[in-house]
C-alpha cells in the first residue's frame, strides 16, 4: 500500500512534467511560454486534485486545500495593505509615505484624527499579549457598535420598511372593461389580469410565509390554514433555488471542464 | 474599567450612527463617512491578527507533529510567496536578481520556521537563516531591477501575485464549488421523492429551474420552460423570499437593538 502511494506520487510528478514540457513545446499547437505553461499545468493539477475528493480524501486534495488557506489569506492581506493602508490611510497621514509609496497626499485639517484607528488597531494586537488581551475589547467595541447602529437603521429600511412597502401594491386593477381585463394573458405579458394575479400571489404569499414563521401561536384554525399556504409558497421557492444553485454550480463545472479540456489539453478547440 | 468602557464605547458610537441618520446634516455625514473609514484601517490590523494566527497555529501543528502536519508546511510557503509577490515586483522587463532574491527570502522564512519547530539543531537552522537573510539583503541593495512599492492605480502589478490569483486560487475555489453539483445531485437522488404535496412542490418547482438551462429542450419547449421558471423566480419566489427577508431583517434589527443597550455582550469574551 505505501509503495502504490510512491508509485502514484511518481506518476502524477512524470505527468506533470510531460504536460509542462508538452505545453511549453508548443506541442498542442498554442506557443506557450515556459512560465505560462508551468501555470496552465499547475491550475489543471490543482484543478484534478479537488476533484479527486470525489473519489475519497488523498494527499493531493489536502495539499491543495492547505495551499488555498495561505495563499488567500496572503492575497487579502496584500490586497487590504495596498487598497486600505497605502490607498486611504497614508495620504492622509503622511507626506513622506505618500511620496514613498507613490500616491497623492490629502492633506486636511482634520487628518490627525487618522491616529486614533491605528491607535485602536495597535490595541486589537494587544489580544496576543497574555496580561493585556482586554485592551482589545475596545477596538472590537468600537466595530460593533459602529456596525450595530448602521445595521439597524440599513435593515430597518431594506429588509423591514420597504418590503412591507412593496408588498401592499394594489389587489385590483383599474377596470376598463372585459376586453381590456382578459388581454396579454400569458405569465410574462402585463395584462390586468395576470397583473393582478401576481399581485395577489405575491401578497397572499409574503403574508402566509410571515405566519409560517411565527411561532408563538399554535398553527390550528384559520391561522394553521394560513401557514399552510405559507409552507406550500415556501417549498415552491426551495426547489426553485435549489434548482437554481444545481445550474449555477454546473456552470462551474462546465468551466472547469472547458478549461481542463480546452486550455489544458487542447482537445477541444 | 474592563467591561464599562467596550460597553460605553458600544453604546456611543451605536446610538451615533442610528442618530446621523435622522440628521442628514453635512458635518454629520462627514463624521459617519469618517467612521467607516475607520472601520476599514482597524480591519487591516485584524487581518494581520489573523495572519499571525495562522501562522501560529500551522508552526505548533508542526511542532507537537500533530496529525497532517506536513501540510502546513505548504499552506506556511503559500502564504508567505504569495505576500513576498504582494510586496515586492520587478521593474518593468528586466527581472535582474528578482528570482534569486525571492528564493533566498523563501529559505530564510523556511530556516525561521525550521528554528522554530526543531527539537534539535536549531543553532545550524538560525545559522543558515541568518546567511541567507543576508543574501536576500544585499540583493534588495544593490539590484535596481525591482523593488519594494509598485501601488498603482491599476492594482497589484506583479505577474507572479496576479499568476498565483488566476492559477491557483480561482481554480481551487471554482472547482470546489463545482463539486457541489456531484453532491447536490446525489442528495437530491436521496430526498426528491414526490412523496406528498409539499415534496411534489418542491420537486417540480426545481425540475422547472433546471429543464430551463437545458439547451437540448430549447427546441422541443420553446421559450415555454423559460417564461414559466421567469414566473417562478419572480412571483411565488419573489412572495417567500421576501417573507424571510422580513424575518430576518427584523432579527438583524433586534441583535442590534440588544447589542446597543449592552444586553447581548457575547463579542466581549470571557474575562
Amino acid at each position: 500500500m505505501k509503495n502504490l502511494k510512491w508509485f502514484v506520487l511518481a506518476a502524477v510528478c512524470i505527468l506533470f512534467a510531460v504536460s509542462w514540457f508538452a505545453k511549453a513545446s508548443g506541442g498542442d499547437g498554442v506557443d506557450n511560454s515556459v512560465l505560462d505553461a508551468f501555470l496552465v499545468t499547475l491550475a489543471a493539477f490543482l484543478t484534478l486534485a479537488i476533484m479527486s475528493f470525489l473519489y475519497q480524501d488523498n494527499p493531493y486534495y489536502k495539499f491543495a486545500e492547505h495551499l488555498f488557506v495561505g495563499v488567500s489569506a496572503a492575497y487579502w492581506m496584500c490586497l487590504g495593505f495596498w487598497s486600505t493602508v497605502v490607498g486611504n490611510l497614508f495620504p492622509r497621514i503622511s507626506e513622506g509615505l505618500s511620496n514613498f509609496f507613490l500616491v497623492p497626499y490629502q492633506p486636511g485639517p482634520l487628518n490627525f484624527f487618522f491616529a486614533i484607528p491605528i491607535i485602536l488597531g495597535i490595541l486589537l494586537l494587544m489580544r496576543l499579549s497574555p496580561k493585556g488581551g482586554w485592551l482589545s475589547r475596545w477596538p472590537l467595541a468600537f466595530i460593533v457598535g459602529t456596525t450595530a447602529g448602521l445595521n439597524f437603521v440599513r435593515y430597518l429600511r431594506s429588509d423591514f420598511v420597504k418590503q412591507i412597502s412593496s408588498t401592499f401594491v394594489p389587489l385590483v386593477v383599474d377596470w376598463q372593461g372585459f376586453g381590456h381585463f382578459f388581454s396579454n394573458i400569458s405569465l410574462t405579458a402585463g395584462g390586468p389580469l395576470v397583473m393582478m394575479l401576481t399581485n395577489l400571489v405575491i401578497f397572499i404569499g409574503v403574508f402566509c410565509g410571515i405566519v409560517y414563521f411565527f411561532f408563538s401561536k399554535e398553527h390550528t384554525g384559520v391561522f394553521g390554514k394560513a401557514s399552510r399556504v405559507g409552507i406550500w409558497i415556501l417549498m415552491i421557492t426551495f426547489g426553485a433555488s435549489f434548482g437554481y444553485t444545481v445550474m449555477g454550480r454546473i456552470s462551474l463545472l462546465v468551466g472547469r471542464l472547458t478549461f481542463l479540456f480546452t486550455d489544458w489539453l487542447g482537445i477541444i478547440g | 474599567m474592563k467591561r464599562q468602557i467596550p460597553l460605553a464605547l458600544v453604546f456611543v458610537f451605536g446610538l451615533f450612527m442610528i442618530f446621523q441618520y435622522f440628521v442628514p446634516h453635512e458635518k454629520s455625514e462627514w463624521v459617519y463617512e469618517f467612521l467607516l473609514d475607520w472601520i476599514l484601517v482597524i480591519g487591516i490590523f485584524a487581518l494581520a491578527l489573523g495572519i499571525w494566527s495562522l501562522y501560529k497555529v500551522s508552526v505548533d501543528k508542526i511542532r507537537a507533529r500533530k496529525e497532517n502536519w506536513a501540510y502546513s508546511y505548504v499552506t506556511l510557503f503559500g502564504l508567505f510567496v504569495m505576500i513576498l509577490f504582494g510586496f515586492t515586483a520587478p521593474n518593468g522587463e528586466s527581472w535582474g536578481l528578482y528570482a534569486v532574491f525571492v528564493t533566498t527570502a523563501i529559505l530564510t522564512i523556511l530556516m525561521i520556521i525550521q528554528t522554530m519547530v526543531a527539537k534539535s539543531q536549531k543553532g545550524l537552522y538560525l545559522g543558515l537563516a541568518g546567511l541567507f537573510l543576508a543574501a536576500s539583503v544585499v540583493i534588495a541593495i544593490f539590484d535596481g531591477a525591482w523593488s519594494f512599492h509598485f501601488y498603482t492605480a491599476e492594482g497589484l502589478q506583479n505577474y507572479w501575485f496576479r499568476a498565483f490569483f488566476d492559477h491557483i486560487l480561482i481554480p481551487i475555489l471554482s472547482t470546489m464549488f463545482s463539486l457541489l453539483a456531484f453532491f447536490i445531485a446525489s442528495a437530491a437522488y436521496r430526498a426528491f421523492r414526490a412523496r406528498n404535496l409539499l415534496a411534489s412542490l418542491l420537486l417540480i418547482s426545481a425540475l422547472i429551474v433546471m429543464l430551463r438551462f437545458n439547451p437540448y429542450l430549447q427546441p422541443i419547449m420553446g421559450d415555454y420552460m423559460a417564461k414559466t421558471s421567469n414566473w417562478l423566480m419572480n412571483v411565488p419566489n419573489l412572495a417567500a423570499q421576501r417573507a424571510i427577508v422580513i424575518g430576518i431583517g427584523l432579527g438583524i434589527v433586534a441583535t442590534a437593538l440588544k447589542v446597543i443597550l449592552g444586553i447581548e455582550r457575547g463579542y466581549m469574551g470571557k474575562g
